[in-house]
Order: structure tokens, then sequence, then C-alpha cells
């Protein structure tokens, strides 16, 4: 009996460890004061006007967006290519060292690559750009999309594939009509892992990315760092609510994949 | 054998984008980051012939003639204005006294078909410091940083030793780096172990919702997450509200820009990774073990410590080196949430590299931290293969 209670009590105090601190940023976003603190006056969206009417802000949404874009298309292309290639053994030369290189990027601490890519892209000329900064981010997102989609191969019956081939389907058509939709889920959330690697990724950014490129998460690193404000706990609330509808909509969207 | 070769091709052909992408924009970068640790040319590159002619020089007797006419030639010969002031900056912070050595002899030189010798312009030319400085900095390879990195430096005989006290504090960085780290692990392991344990033995709307407390942080941005626990834990944040509201103190406790501001946080951010490897093994761990011990007259902490502690080990192994690992080169929560005494390697190589463009620093720092993180990782990923063989 009270080898349960403690479990129990253990369970709810661990819980609300994980949970609470993100519950508790929420109803901050709405506040009508000028500072973070509980108990809140009263409620206004006038935080989110801010992150939608000031210059700064904006911006960095609309930068965010393009980044983030630009990233999961690099990424999920690249990445799946090359989960394709690696797919079967014995076809490429070191694909073991080869593996080991797409997934290194996750290992390597960001600061380290953002010193190097700031004097490479000095010197390449995509320091302070845009293409510069989507290559940055699409370094770390390479090894999620890889291991996500070659996951996803994996788990594919190649007699499925075999069977397509024998009724004459060629190669390309296999990989249209066949690999690809049945590896969709891995791909769909390879893509979904780059984008979100891309919308909170700062530490690189702060490196390579100039005041043009500030994106949403760098903007919310200065805004903590230098004037805390309530815009924050908005653009939490917002990062929050987006976490969940994007985890819904997966979810979903595998479920219908694995329906067809 | 044909349709062999096509395959391999065509495999070829789609790995070929993401190696060439990988190594432009991921291992040239590294490599340029170990270039800079071991590479100075600062000076090298301007006094060319001097550096050449210092090499013959014994460092006892006083400058030749042929250095000095060297360093005049060179100084001559040098038009780009900022590889000089690189220079001069380099060589005033080995020795003090350059900056005003070197405005007074580029004046006397430049332009000057026949310059009179280097001691009459000044006298400190004749005195030995300086050409040991210039002779330390010439070669366009270096250990230095990589030495002052673990706070050692050579002496005039080029024997590594200690730096004197006080003058660089990379060693108490880099202890307080691991401390924090290790703090940090043990704080996972010590709560996160009783957790997957639960989450494996419990089942129905209990697991789901064990599971779901550790994968929403999981999913959140760490920004998110870190801005919370800004807002959490500052002086009249919600904790200290409670606190001071139940009277438990008078005074809010400093919980923000302090060590423990930073233990917490990011033993809240790291302990989904030491949840869910030891979940994984701990799942496969056959349910019936702990009763059959218990059925043979096993106490209840005997059978935990024969048992299941044994068997789970890899699985608390794995998740102890993931979060050790990158809690090593975290950078946004201890910027963020702690004081200037909490700094960790990534906030220094960061000062390093943007606020001081001490690029030669920035570079050994992080050739510390790079091979901490792959040994880190190789031992892991040796533990994981094991796993997956056993499995």
């Amino acid at each position: 009996m009270l080898g349960r209670v403690i479990k129990v009590v253990f369970a709810a105090a661990m819980v609300t460890f994980l949970i609470a601190p993100l519950i508790a940023i929420l109803p901050l976003g709405f506040t009508s004061a000028s500072f973070l603190t509980y108990p809140v006056p009263s409620w206004s969206t006038r935080w989110f006007e801010e992150l939608f009417t000031t210059q700064a802000w904006k911006m960095s949404i609309i930068n965010s967006l393009l980044i983030g874009f630009g990233t999961t298309i690099l990424a999920t292309v690249l990445g799946t290519m090359a989960a394709l290639g690696l797919r079967h053994k014995g076809l490429v030369l070191f694909s073991g060292p080869i593996r080991t290189l797409f997934i290194l990027p996750m290992v390597i601490p960001a600061v380290v690559l953002g010193v190097g890519m700031q004097l490479l892209f000095g010197q390449l000329g995509l320091a302070n750009t845009y293409v510069g900064v989507i290559i940055a981010h699409t370094v770390i997102a390479i090894p999620l999309v890889y291991i996500s989609v070659s996951g996803s191969l994996a788990g594919i019956d190649s007699r499925v594939e075999l069977a397509a081939e024998s009724l004459g389907a060629n190669p390309f058509t296999v990989l249209r009509k066949v690999t690809l939709p049945l590896a969709g889920p891995g791909i769909i959330s390879g893509g979904v892992l780059a984008f979100a690697t891309s919308l909170d990724e700062v530490v690189l950014s702060l490196f390579v990315a100039g005041p043009n490129q500030r994106t949403i998460a760098r903007q919310m690193f200065s805004t903590i760092r230098e004037n805390i404000s309530p815009a924050i706990a908005s653009a939490a609330f917002l990062f929050i609510v987006g976490t969940v509808v994007v985890g819904i909509i997966t979810v979903m969207l595998k479920r219908h994949v694995k329906n067809i | 054998m044909n349709i062999l070769a096509n395959r391999k091709v065509r495999a070829y052909l789609l790995v070929a984008p993401l190696v060439l992408f990988i190594v432009a924009f991921f291992m040239w970068p590294i490599t340029v980051v170990m270039k800079q640790s071991i590479s100075d040319d600062a000076v090298a590159t301007v006094l060319l012939k001097t550096s050449d002619v210092i090499g013959d020089w014994d460092g006892q007797s006083a400058p030749t003639p042929q250095m000095k006419q060297a360093l005049i030639a060179d100084l001559q010969a040098e038009a780009d204005q900022q590889k000089v002031g690189n220079m001069v900056r380099k060589l005033n912070s080995e020795q003090p006294g350059f900056r005003t050595l070197f405005t007074k002899t580029l004046s006397a030189v430049r332009d000057n078909a026949n310059p009179p010798d280097l001691e009459q312009i000044d006298k400190r030319w004749g005195e030995l410091k300086y050409w040991h400085a210039i002779d330390k900095l010439s070669s366009p390879m270096t250990d230095r940083f990589l030495l002052a990195a673990v706070d050692m430096e050579r002496n005039l005989e080029g024997e590594i030793v200690s730096m004197p006290e006080g003058k660089s504090a990379n060693t108490d960085m880099l202890l307080r780096t691991f401390w924090i780290a290790a703090l940090v692990t043990i704080f996972c392991v010590l709560i996160g172990y009783p957790y997957a344990v639960l989450l494996a033995s419990s089942s129905g709307w209990m697991k789901a919702l064990l599971f779901g407390a550790v994968l929403l942080p999981l999913w959140t941005s760490l920004l998110v997450r870190t801005a919370a626990w800004f807002i959490l834990l500052q002086d009249n944040g919600l904790i200290n509200s409670v606190i001071t509201g139940l009277g438990l103190s008078q005074n809010p406790l400093p919980l923000i820009f302090n060590r423990t501001g930073v233990v917490i946080a990011m033993t809240h951010v790291l302990l989904p990774f030491m949840v869910l490897p030891i979940y994984s093994v701990v799942a496969g761990i056959p349910k019936n073990l702990m009763p059959a011990a218990a059925s043979l007259g096993a106490a209840p902490w005997k059978a935990f410590l024969k048992v299941l502690l044994p068997l789970s080990f890899r699985g608390i192994l794995s998740g102890m080196l993931l979060v050790f690992m990158t809690a090593l080169g975290y950078y946004i929560t201890p910027a963020l949430i702690g004081g200037a005494g909490d700094q960790m390697i990534s906030s220094i190589i960061a000062y390093y590299a943007t606020g001081a463009a001490n690029w030669g620093m920035a570079g050994a720092l992080g050739m510390v931290l790079l091979v901490a993180c792959l040994i880190l990782y190789y031992v892991y990923a040796r533990l994981s293969d094991d796993n997956t063989r056993r499995a």
C-alpha cells in the first residue's frame, strides 16, 4: 500500500515537473501588464499585436518561415536521396562510415560548428545571407531526416517493389509509385523535424546570420537576454500551440497514408 | 550483371549530393576550426624575412645585424595596414610596449631609402625580450593556443610549463563545465531511472500520461522551455511567489543567474534523453523476473539490486552518456539562466569568436570540446551497437 502511494506521488511530482513549466508560460502571453509575473492583472492581446506589428518581430517571423521552408526542402531532398542510395547493403563503398558522417552533425556541439562556419562562410561570401543560414540549418537537420527516412525504408517489404518490377514497371516508376508513397510517413516526419530544427535554431544563427536574417528564435534569445517582455510568452504560446497542431497533423497524415 | 552495375551507379548518384554537401559545409568548417587552433600567421605573414633569419638566432646574444635589416625590409615591404595592425596587436599582447615601439619604428623607416639602425630609432630594440616575442610568434604553426586552453605555455627554453596563477582560468572553466554536466547527469539518472521503470510497468491511461509528459517537452522548442524556466525562477516568478506566499521564506530565494537555476533547467531539458534509452531497455526485461526473485525469497531491494539494476545497466549507461555529452556543449540555457560564474565552455568559445575575435583560442577550446564529445559518442555508439546485436 505504501509502495503504491509513493509511486503515485512520485509520478504526479514528475509529471508536474515536466509539464508545469510549459503550462505556466501559456497564460502570460495574454497579460496586459509589461511584466512576466503572476497574478495577471487583466487579459489582453496587446503582446500578440506587438508580435505581428513591431518591425523586428514581424521580420523575424517572416525570416523564420522563409529559412524554415528552405531548410525543409533542402534537407528532405538531400536526406531522402541519400537514404535511398544507402538502402541496400553492398552497393556503395564505405557505406558504414558514410552513415556515421550523416549522423555526426547531431553529435558535434553547435558552437564548434558555428565558429568554423563563420570563418568559412566569410571567405565563401555566404556570411549574412539567407542561403548561408539555410545551409547551416540544413547541416544539423540532415541527421534527423536521414534517420527518419531510412527507418521507414527499412520497413518496406521489398517483395512489393519486386512485384511492380516484374509487372514491367521501370525503376523510376517503381520509385514514384511504390517506394516513395510507402516511405511517405518517414519522409513527412523527416521534413517536419527539419522545419522544427530550423525554427528552434539559435547558436548557428548567432554565428552566420546578419541582422537581416534574424529569426524568431534568435529574436526570442536576445529579448530574454536584453529586455525581457511578455512578447516572449506570446511567442512561446504560438510555439507550443504550433507544436501540438503539427504533432496532430503528422499523426493524422501517417494514419491516412497507412490506410491507403 | 548489367542490372547490378546500373543499381550501383544509381546508388552512388543518390548518395553523392549529400556527401558533397556534408563535406563542404560540415567537414570543411570543422577543419577550419582545427586549423585555427594550431596556426597563427599574423606575425609570419608580415615579417617574412625576419621569420626566416630569427630561426638562426641563439636567443642569448645581442640581436644580429641580419635580423635588424630583415625587420626593416619587412616593414618597408608590407603595404597592408590591417595586416600590420594585426601583427602589432598580437605582439603587444605577448609583450607590452610593442605598440609604441612599432609606431615609432614604422614612421622612421617608411619611405626612407636609408633607414637608420633600429637601436638609433629606439634603444628598446637592443633588449632581448622584444626579439624573444617576435621569435615566439613568427612560426605559422603553434601549439600555443592548445596549451593555453589547458593553462599551459612554453617557457623561453621551449619546455611546457603551467601558466602563472591568475594569468588564465581555462582549467577552472573546463572543470566547471564537466562539473555542471556531471551534476545534471546525476540528477537526470536519479529521477529518470525510477520514472522509466514506472513507465515500463504502467499501462493504459497512466502509461499514456507518463509517456506524454516526457514527449511533450522533447518536442517543444528548447528556447520556449528555457524561457519558461526563466519566468518561473525569477525573483518575482511563480516559484518564489509560492514560497513567500506560504511564508516559507521572507525573501525570494535566489534561483536565477546562479548554478541552482542552470542545473534545474538543464535537468528538465535533458531528462527525456535519460528516460527514453532506459525505458527501451527496461521494457525488454521479462516482467516475471522480479516476482520470480521474490518467490525465491529475495527482499524487494535485493531483487532490485541483483536482477533489475544489472539488467537495465546498459540503458542507464546510454542515457548517462547521451545526457553528459549533450550537456557539455550546452550554450543557450547557461547563457540565459546562468550567472557570470556558471558559463560553460560553449559560452567561452562564443565569447572568443564573436567578442574578442581571438580565433586561435576559440579554435583550441573548440578542439577540447570536440574531442570530448567524439570520445563519448564513440563509446555510446559501441554500446548501442551491442544492444541491437543482443536484441
